[in-house]
């Protein structure tokens, strides 16, 4: 491990953090933009060229309104949950395969932070800690309405983790390995997961929406029943890091779907067009974030177009739908395997 | 660089642990034992058993940890509600908890000798391959497949439980 290796890898994590920084503000501009495309309107426009500027108008204002934490609520924890919130989604982008290799001066220099051995389970343990921030933002406040947000985010977050896990199983069992880079690299050109996979794709790309807490499962945050669900007493920009983790989750989990079902950097007929390793790298990173952009748009088409679900609808579906379905999967997945072995 | 690691590790996890049960709130009981779980952990990866880190913090600080905030906000303990123990149980309970200790120092200890008897180590240095998750596997699937099955019909008969006592009535109980 040498400095330049190292100067190297903190360069690319901070660019990584801008780069998902600066997707997460910009989806805040296309979710409006789409919005008023669905809905036959022009949307945000008055902030430089076809409101381009609006985000950072939107963020000025978010860092100038008044701060305020209410006098019954915990202090200190009121303050960490935001963080936390923040914190977890910021840090899973670590172990996500951006691109190949560039070789510089003879140096290769992998485009992923970190390639260990547990890649998709480091995402799910980072997950799995996102509720924390939830949780305890919501109990902190002292408000019912964000307890009761903080309640639903919690079990929903935790119904929907299940069946997330066990619809990755039979990815897992057909490439031999739980680190992306692997599971990138087995989907050369055309093999893509989700065409042998078509239903672990769909419950995962659901467990996502569920995850990230966006419509139709935008339930901890319901404004007819809740107010604001769990973030009911934030203002100013702690509000503001609530609904920005929201943005990067939506980044994150859009990338690792890329990733494990799309093939991530792979596209067709890269390798016959007689490119040099460090363009077609390049162009493989274009490529991923295409993926990665549209699935983004996804996560906006469904918002606008689906209504929210009842909570018990949710929970149903979560755990008499998703997580049957998921164990079928694995158990045909196996069967063929074992048929295909012998 | 590894030994101070594992010193704030080794601080850190019994600093929180000892916060556990010296919180005034329960909340911020449940949140030291998440940060006790989190140290932990870091002392699994100082070992190079990744696997073995990121599940503990899955299960443990995700899972069933979120489980038990749930159910300390959902009742809001606090101190003048809760019953005044007297100093007899306070004794009993020293003793019992004395007691699993003991029993688990004897089972680990026991542990070193049956891993050292099955060859996967000499029991005096430390095989920093065992914890990556295809070694894991392949010990559990063959050295340890008894142990493993077993602990998951232990799962299984507490999960079937869990079910039956969360079932609801055919008849709806009068209030």
């Amino acid at each position: 491990m040498d400095i330049t290796i190292l100067i190297y890898q903190a360069i690319l994590v901070v660019f990584i953090f801008s780069v998902s920084l600066f997707v997460a503000m910009y989806s805040t501009y296309a979710e409006r933009k789409v919005a008023a495309f669905m809905q036959d309107r022009i949307g945000p426009d008055r902030a430089g060229p076809f409101g381009i500027l609006q985000p950072l108008a939107d963020g000025v204002k978010m860092f100038m309104k008044e701060e305020f934490i209410p006098n019954p609520s915990d202090k200190f924890l009121f303050v960490v949950g935001p963080c936390v919130a923040m914190f977890t989604a910021c840090i899973s982008s670590a172990v996500i395969p951006w691109g190949d290799s560039l070789s510089i001066n003879g140096h290769i220099l992998s485009l992923q932070v970190a390639d260990i051995n547990i890649g998709i389970l480091y995402v799910f343990g980072v997950v799995s800690m996102g509720v924390y921030g939830i949780m305890i933002g919501g109990w902190a406040s002292n408000n019912k309405y964000s307890m009761i947000g903080a309640i639903r985010a919690s079990s929903q977050l935790i119904s929907y983790e299940i069946s997330m896990g066990l619809a990755l199983i039979p990815i897992v069992m057909m490439s031999g390995s739980i680190s992306l880079k692997t599971i990138v690299e087995q989907q050369q050109g055309i093999h893509w997961n989700v065409f042998v996979q078509p239903l672990s794709f769909l419950i995962f790309l659901i467990c996502a929406f569920a995850e990230t807490n966006r419509t139709p499962f935008d339930l901890p945050e319901c404004e007819t029943e809740l107010i604001g669900g769990f973030h009911t007493e934030y203002s100013s920009m702690k509000l503001g890091f609530y609904l920005f983790a929201e943005y990067i989750n939506m980044f994150v989990s859009s990338a690792v779907m890329a990733a494990l079902y799309f093939g991530g950097y792979n596209f067709p007929f890269i390798h016959s067009l007689g490119l040099s390793h460090n363009a077609v790298t390049l162009l493989g990173v274009g490529f991923f974030f295409a993926k990665i952009f549209a699935f983004i748009f996804f996560f906006m088409w469904v918002r606008w177009t689906i209504p929210r679900f009842r909570y018990d609808q949710l929970m149903k579906l979560g755990w008499k739908i998703l997580i049957p379905l998921a164990i079928l999967n694995i158990l045909i997945t196996g069967a063929l395997m074992m048929i295909k072995a012998s | 660089m590894a030994p101070y690691f594992f010193y704030f590790l080794a601080f850190l996890a019994i600093f929180s642990a000892l916060m556990v049960v010296f919180s005034k709130n329960p909340v911020y009981s449940v949140l030291f034992l998440v940060m006790t779980f989190f140290a932990i952990a870091g002392q699994y990866i100082l070992l190079n058993a990744q696997f073995l880190a990121v599940v503990h913090i899955i299960v443990y600080a995700g899972a069933i940890m979120v489980l038990f905030l749930f159910v300390v906000m959902l009742l809001n303990l606090n101190k003048e509600l809760e019953p005044h123990k007297s100093s007899l149980l306070k004794l009993a309970g020293v003793i019992a908890s004395g007691i699993l200790m003991l029993t688990l120092i004897g089972t680990f200890r026991g542990a070193t000798e049956q891993v050292v008897g099955a060859g996967l180590s000499d029991g005096l240095t430390y095989n920093n391959q065992v914890g990556l998750v295809k070694n894991l596997g392949k010990v559990l699937f063959s050295d340890f497949l008894l142990p493993f099955e077993l602990s998951s019909i232990l799962f299984l008969s507490a999960m079937v439980g869990a079910v039956m006592l969360g079932k609801r009535d055919k008849e709806p109980i009068e209030l």
